[in-house]
């Protein structure tokens, strides 16, 4: 019989271990998920983790990594900073369909302007729709006390389902085709577009935007007064009230920062690899990120090596699909394993395995 | 008489600890045996082997001359041990007799057992509602939860730690009744308490614990207060004294400050008015729930009251959130330690930051000197004798005791105009008690306001310039501690508002 006991002081080693072994667990459990299917596992994990880094064709591959980590670690660090705080803003994805949007809309206005401002204008639009559309569910917490969960996930069906059709077929769509949805391609259009910075990288501004983000993101949380603020209240509500933090703020705070930066996701997405708003513009970023965030133990730097890892599923699970027939679906279960798993090791941080009977309770 | 439970060589180690070095004594039959000892001498530690928590490392028990190991609290209890913790384990959401039925093998149905809570609870002297949520109980309230589950399971042995702390004198008098009651009946009770004078009175043995190890047993019917203390300490022990000074200037003033309650089953607080003069120590006693975590709220900021109902230095805080009252140089340290005085899973360095960033010159610019923090922490520690490895363990490592010093010395430390403390001493032993009580009365000697809240009679007694009772939300006038005797407080807190002149209508809310 096995007992968990509770550790007086949380582990450093297995806060640290629980990513790795949970990864671990997932490669062991994915492949006999591969194998039940019918495909040989080793080349299956070979296809997803090798393939894209070291493989044959790895020079397209790389280029993919951080074309996928970009939004996912930008998104994720935003997430982030309200999982600390227990604030739960599951609709990243909303707020990247209509950040993107909202730039989209606002360079569009100036079409065919070649003016050097237009790029900065979207991005701050971007950034500013995420923002407003995280505002909603935040606000309703703030003042009737509603659940933000609820209100921001079903507010990324609105930003998908009315929002985003809408646009791609109405007010955004080309006027300049017939009958094909979607925008202008922005990608193409000088003064929007966001161009790889340095070729064959795949970094293009979001890239530089999730570095910046990650940085901002980590001296807050160890060295700012409100990163404390939102550790504490994460950790101890009560306590964090009676330090003076107050909740509706710290609420305000994280929901507008990560909507922010999910906006900000959706438009460098939109002028750069995605090119348009298009019908499929929502690309299941902003909830991908969300494993991103836990798996890189909700703490910026290692939310980078979580969305890297991420990234390679992402591309090595495409070029698995191409190339061995594997089902998609498959290589999102396997990528939801990741979550699974690190949730269920992550309980040896606070708790230890004892086996034997009767030692503890 | 023979004996129930018998101890003999229990030993249990930790990494760098021995908490049991060969715990030897005998529980007689019908006896009310009392464990006494400083914070960690390994108190806990014995009575949670003994109640099936812990497995010692050696040694062995015999409970009723048969072998006895319990492996967990389950088995101890199927024996007949039942115990009431110093800290509660109930769950928030559910209702007193929900949590009741947590705790038993074979509960009956709800409407059953609210009737066997309601005709315990009122045969032994602790009333309680059995539909009322756990959450909205005061500490105190939630500690006659704990009592009254024990009391339903028919024990054979009673384990209690620190039971009475939060009780009036006139309550208890009516636990120890229904203790003697219950010895008289052949149950046997473990008895753990910092409070000298009740052992004395209650218990016909007790077993003196140091540093993990037996240093003696006693008689506690014939010893002297100061005889067991020092047993337990070692060494001689002074009792705290208050330097001469005089009231100086009003600090604090409270104008007509009601409030609702914070929830459906908070106390409210009704046109509560006092004046905290400099160098003074004004106490406020009360049964548990009568609106002490509300006041608290009010004077940290945390519950902001209508606009001038708060003043301090002759400025109107009462909007004041809790952040610039500190600045203003308000201090509080409410009651409940882990979770709401301190973050349990964060380090004592990130506590100590917790209320100490502003008035120690830990920010700049909005971004906190984490060197200044762990120095600050470092300075706690060692002022107040908070027995941890350092500042970098995690809040919920120290015991309760040590951790209340903590909680204690980081207000005091930070040199505060009006220092409100709730429940300062609860769980802490006798030398760290004094330690804490002498610290408050050095401040009001050096020209602070010092409000203690407290459930402690002797201990307001000890430390109060003047006392006032906080009944039922309603704050009697404050009078010259000097003149008080225990029965006239007594009155005062059970709501016979009589020493101001007016009988109050409520009728004690217990």
């Amino acid at each position: 019989m096995i007992r968990l006991e509770r550790r007086p002081t949380p582990s450093r080693f297995w806060s640290a271990a629980a990513p790795i072994l949970a990864v671990a667990l997932t490669l062991v459990v994915g492949a006999l998920m591969f194998a039940a299917l019918g495909k040989d596992p080793f080349e299956a994990l070979r296809a997803i983790f090798w393939d894209p880094v070291f493989g044959e064709f790895a020079f397209y591959f790389r280029g993919q990594l951080l074309v996928k980590a970009g939004p996912l670690i930008l998104i994720a660090v935003g997430l982030a900073l309200g999982f600390r705080a227990g604030i739960w803003n599951i609709g990243a994805e909303g707020q990247y369909i209509v950040g993107a949007l909202a730039g989209a809309a606002a360079g569009l206005a100036f079409y065919p302007s070649d003016s050097w401002l237009i790029f900065p204008l979207m991005v701050a639009c971007g950034a500013l729709g995420g923002f407003l559309w995280a505002m909603i569910p935040a606000l309703l917490k703030v003042t009737l006390g509603v659940n933000e969960i609820l209100v921001s996930l079903m507010l990324v069906y609105v930003a998908e389902r009315s929002l985003l059709a809408s646009a791609a077929v109405g007010w955004l769509r080309n006027p300049d085709t017939v009958g094909f949805p979607g925008s202008r391609n922005l990608s193409r259009w000088e003064a929007s577009a966001n161009p790889e910075l340095i070729a064959g990288t795949g970094a293009h501004w979001g890239v530089a935007a999730a570095l910046i983000a990650v940085i901002f993101a980590h001296v807050l949380l160890t060295r700012h007064l409100t990163g404390f603020h939102i550790r504490l209240t994460g950790a101890a509500p009560r306590a964090a009230r009676f330090a003076g933090v107050v909740p509706g703020r710290l609420v305000i705070f994280c929901m507008g920062f990560s909507g922010a930066l999910a906006g900000l996701a959706g438009l460098f997405e939109a002028t750069g690899p995605a090119g348009q708003i298009s019908i499929d513009f929502a690309s299941g970023y902003g909830f991908t990120a969300i494993i991103v965030a836990f798996l890189g133990r909700l703490n910026p730097l290692g939310i980078v090596a979580a969305g890297l890892l991420m990234a390679v599923t992402y591309v090595g699970g495409d070029n698995a699909a191409t190339n061995l027939g594997l089902p998609a679906a498959a290589i999102s279960a396997f990528q939801g394993m990741l979550l699974f798993f690190l949730l269920a090791v992550d309980v040896l941080t606070n708790f230890r395995l004892r086996a034997g009977k009767g030692v503890t309770a | 008489m023979t004996a129930l439970l018998e101890l003999r060589g229990l030993t249990k180690a930790y990494p760098g600890v021995v908490a049991n070095d060969g715990v030897s004594f005998t529980v007689e039959k019908g006896g009310v045996h009392a464990l006494l000892g400083e914070n960690g001498a390994g108190k806990s530690t014995l009575v949670k082997t003994i109640y099936g928590l812990v497995r010692p490392d050696a040694g062995t028990m015999r409970l009723d001359g048969q072998p006895y190991a319990p492996a967990e609290p389950r088995a101890a209890r199927a024996a007949g041990v039942a115990m009431v913790f110093q800290h509660f384990s109930l769950f928030d959401a559910l209702s007193v007799a929900e949590n009741v039925a947590l705790g038993m093998e074979n509960p009956p149905g709800l409407r059953d057992l609210s009737r066997r809570i309601r005709e315990v609870s009122d045969a032994y002297g602790l009333p309680l509602d059995p539909l009322r949520r756990v959450g909205d109980l005061s500490a105190g309230e939630r500690q006659r939860v704990e009592i009254v589950r024990c009391l339903l399971q028919d024990p054979r042995l009673l384990i209690m730690d620190e039971p009475t702390s939060v009780l009036t004198p006139q309550e208890v008098e009516i636990l120890f009744a229904t203790l003697r009651q219950l010895s008289q009946e052949g149950a046997s009770i473990l008895y753990i308490s910092h409070k000298l004078e009740e052992i004395r009175t209650l218990c016909d043995a007790a077993t003196v614990l140091r540093g993990g190890k037996v240093v003696g047993d006693a008689d506690p019917r014939q010893a002297t207060a100061s005889e067991l203390a020092e047993q337990m300490v070692g060494a001689k022990l002074t009792a705290p004294r208050a330097r001469a000074h005089e009231p100086g200037a009003a600090m604090l003033t409270m104008k007509a400050l009601s409030m609702p309650p914070a929830s459906q089953f908070g106390t409210p607080l009704h046109d509560l008015s006092f004046e905290l003069r400099a160098g003074e120590v004004l106490g406020i006693g009360g049964v548990a729930g009568n609106g002490q975590d509300e006041l608290l709220a009010a004077l940290s900021g945390e519950r902001p009251s209508a606009a001038g109902t708060l003043w301090l230095e002759g400025r109107d805080i009462s909007r004041l959130r809790p952040t610039p009252r500190r600045a203003a140089g308000l201090l509080t340290a409410p009651e409940e330690r882990l979770g709401h005085a301190a973050a349990p899973d964060m380090s004592l360095t990130e506590n100590a930051a917790m209320t100490g960033a502003a008035r120690r010159g830990m920010l700049r610019h909005g971004f906190l000197d984490w060197g200044r923090a762990r120095a600050f922490a470092t300075d706690i520690i060692g002022a107040f004798d908070v027995r941890t490895p350092g500042p970098h363990v995690a809040a919920r490592a120290l015991s309760g005791g040590n951790l209340q010093k903590f909680v204690i010395g980081r207000e005091v430390l930070q040199d505060p105009r009006v220092l409100v403390v709730n429940q300062p001493t609860w769980g802490v032993d006798a030398a760290a008690a004094n330690a804490i009580r002498q610290a408050l009365l050095d401040l009001a000697a050096d020209g602070a306001g010092v409000i203690v809240i407290s459930q402690d009679l002797d201990e307001l007694l000890e430390v109060s310039d003047r006392f006032a009772a906080l009944n039922a939300g309603r704050l009697g006038a404050p009078v010259p501690a000097a003149t008080l005797t225990m029965e006239r407080i007594g009155l005062m807190l059970g709501g016979a508002h009589d020493l101001k002149g007016s009988r109050g209508e409520d009728v004690a809310h217990v």
